[in-house]
């Protein structure tokens, strides 16, 4: 029987080494979540305060996210801050650095929007109360927001992770990157290698976003009832 | 009316459930050419159901609906064409908010009925006519009034050229001074010797338009009488009851 | 920063061809996209069993994938079992597969926010469900889907920018060639920008002001 050239993936340490890579793909993807989400969380409190200046700068940043794809940016960091900063902080942090200030940009569009959400009312009676405007928010808004803010939180954590794929082309060493390496290796002796790799790769990232994309769809269905 | 006039419905022991709630039980009625039935009842008494049901909106668990002799609960019901002979017209209107009123009325006649759209149009320009909105008929619905959509939403259903209407508290969601309007087109139906089946909580229009009162509680019918005996010596507990309220109410 | 203009302007050329590039791309994912959007949607409306099974897999194979992977999988795998495209069409076949999930999503969002009374009207008048869907529902949701299929396509048209992993002279992989041979950083970055600038900031300005036209599909007027 010919062989189908599946084996590759579990030639050597081949398996563990695509994990391996699934591994820097979800370290970049998930300091950039954590960081991008208190950057955010900031980000969109400023978003809600009444100065326009700081709303017009806010919102111009986001917007230079929404229009300019995050490759551009990401080869924006790669050649040019790197090199100004005269430091070599490689792929990895570059990767980590955009995708940080880009997911604080949506966080802070996300976490205005559910702070913008919550009625009015809400608000007042908290004053009411003779509550401080930091009690208003610790103790009323941010306990009402965080859960209109779940679901698009999620989302963006799965679009993040998805996003990282494109870290290989500014030459970080993941998953694409070592599924790139383990079928060079193998042109000779296993010249299907590229399908099952990919192929594979492919499933990896399914695994990861999947249960996050259903984790999403079930607080909003939860939640808007 | 006379009671001799052909039997256009007959309703027989309708069961309706919305899983294990009950929501018709034992419904029995039957409904006469040219005969006004105005069916009233507390809110959730299972009234509204009813009307969906004779218009295949809703599936029934048991019983028999018979139009002019062919029994609606069939399974193999051509419902789009009995839906052609029983018109209806919903409380929240429902025009088509992307066609224009003329529109609105001719879907229906060109589409289902394939109709001439000379003889159509012409049937429709009289309809609107006669509800006082011919030169309404080029508007879009969200240009309307409440009560002017309610009356398109009327014609639409008459221009089908229907056996029988049926209305679904079609004044309900109004503001108060539209509700005459809408009303008034109804009676100029009942004048005519429209067969229709009218839910409402207007009680001064049931009494003056319905040829009786069929007065629902909890899936049941609990009373069946003519409006003059219904509104001053209603059989039943229930009935009183819920009289009672309306008048503290109006 | 002290811009070499004389650069720029020669670079612009070649910029412009990478831009006609991008468009054209964009434009084919686009049209795809939709099409296999509303088909998907409608098929899944419409409760088809099996069918429903291989779209709602379709969608979900699509939106939790990365664009880089599905595209080397079209251009570096699929050829190992006897399938061949040109960078092109893979790109093109890559982005249709992304964006017609995204575009489902939106038209089936849009079906779904039809009112229920406006189905329930259009059966008590004796549409079909065939009638129902062509002259109630369908016009209804995708006046609705407007603004979602809108932002799909610049979502796509932003993401052409991956095609350069498959060896497409695209504006990034232009960039990243130039940089490579001249070493002129900070013009080829800035053309950059701003070519992707040109491209979207027009469409985004067109999307918000259709946004507010059809904002709850309001007809008439």
């Amino acid at each position: 029987m010919q062989s189908l050239g599946i084996e590759v993936l579990f030639q050597g340490s081949n398996f563990m080494r695509l994990l391996g890579g699934l591994l820097v793909t979800i370290e970049i993807a998930f300091t950039s979540i954590f960081i991008g989400t208190a950057l955010g969380l900031l980000m969109g409190l400023l978003r809600t305060l009444k100065s326009w200046p700081l709303r017009f700068i806010l919102r111009f940043y986001l917007e230079a996210f929404r229009i300019i794809p995050i490759l551009v940016w990401l080869y924006v960091a790669y050649f040019i801050f790197t090199p100004m900063l005269r430091v070599d902080i490689g792929g990895e942090l570059t990767a980590v650095l955009v995708f940080s200030l880009w997911g604080a940009a949506e966080m802070g569009d996300i976490v205005r929007g559910a702070l913008e959400s919550l009625p009015k009312h809400q608000l007042e009676s908290g004053k009411a109360l003779g509550l401080k405007a930091g009690q208003i928010y610790r103790y009323i808004l941010i306990p009402q927001a965080v859960r209109r803010m779940l679901p698009g939180t999620i989302n963006l954590a799965t679009r993040m992770i998805k996003t990282t794929s494109l870290v290989v082309l500014i030459g970080v060493i993941e998953v694409v990157k070592v599924g790139q390496q383990i079928i060079e290796l193998g042109v000779i002796k296993a010249p299907n290698a590229s399908i099952w790799v990919y192929g594979f790769i492919f499933i990896l990232f399914f695994l990861v976003c999947y249960p996050l994309s259903r984790l999403s769809r079930k607080f909003e269905r939860r939640w808007q009832s | 009316m006379a009671r001799s006039a052909e039997i256009l419905l007959e309703i027989k022991q309708l069961v309706k459930n919305y899983g294990e709630r009950n929501v018709l039980d034992d419904i029995n009625l039957e409904v006469r050419q040219g005969e006004v039935t105005v069916i009233l009842g507390p809110s959730g008494c299972g009234k509204s159901t009813l009307l969906r049901c004779l218009n295949g909106l809703e599936s029934v668990q048991g019983g028999t609906i018979l139009y002019r002799g062919q029994n609606l609960t069939d399974p193999g019901t051509d419902w789009r064409e009995v839906r052609q002979h029983i018109g209806m017209v919903f409380q929240s209107y429902d025009l088509f908010p992307h066609l224009t009123v003329i529109d609105n009325i001719l879907l229906g006649p060109l589409k289902v009925q394939r109709r001439e759209k000379q003889e159509a149009l012409q049937q429709a320009e009289q309809l609107l006519e006669r509800v006082g909105l011919l030169d309404r008929k080029n508007s879009y619905p969200r240009e309307l009034s409440g009560g002017q959509k309610q009356r398109i939403a009327i014609v639409r259903a008459l221009c089908m050229n229907p056996d029988i209407m049926l209305f679904d508290e079609v004044t309900a969601s109004l503001d108060p001074e539209m509700v005459r309007e809408v009303l008034d087109v109804i009676r100029g139906l009942a004048d005519q010797g429209m067969t229709m089946l009218i839910v409402t909580h207007e009680m001064g229009f049931a009494k003056s338009v319905g040829n009786r009162i069929v007065f629902i509680d909890q899936g049941k019918i609990s009373e069946i009488a003519a409006p003059e005996q219904f509104f001053t010596k209603p059989q039943s507990e229930r009935a009183q009851h819920f009289l009672d309220i309306f008048q503290y109410d109006h | 920063m002290n811009l070499n203009w004389n650069y720029i302007y020669e670079s612009l050329p070649l910029y412009g061809e990478a831009m006609w590039l991008t468009v054209k791309l964009a434009f084919w994912a686009i049209l795809f996209s939709l099409i296999v959007g509303l088909v998907a949607s409608i098929l899944q409306h419409y409760q088809v069993k099996g069918v429903q099974t291989v779209i709602t897999a379709y969608i979900e194979l699509s939106r939790n994938t990365p664009l880089l992977v599905q595209l080397f999988f079209l251009y570096y795998g699929l050829p190992k079992i006897g399938i061949y495209m040109s960078e092109m069409s893979c790109a093109i076949v890559g982005l249709t597969f992304l964006g017609g999930s995204y575009m489902a999503e939106a038209f089936r969002s849009g079906i779904e926010a039809v009112p229920r009374g406006q189905i329930e009207s259009g059966l008590s008048i004796g549409l079909s469900r065939l009638q129902l869907a062509r002259h109630v529902v369908m016009p209804q949701a995708f006046a609705i889907s407007i603004p979602s299929l809108g932002a799909n396509a610049i979502f796509l048209l932003k993401e052409t920018s991956v095609v350069g992993a498959i060896s497409l002279m695209d504006l990034t992989n232009l960039t990243r060639d130039l940089i490579g041979m001249f070493y002129r950083t900070e013009e080829s970055l800035l053309l950059l920008v701003a070519a992707y600038l040109v491209l979207i900031l027009p469409l985004s300005f067109l999307l918000s002001w259709l946004e507010r036209k059809v904002r709850y599909a309001e007809f008439g007027d």
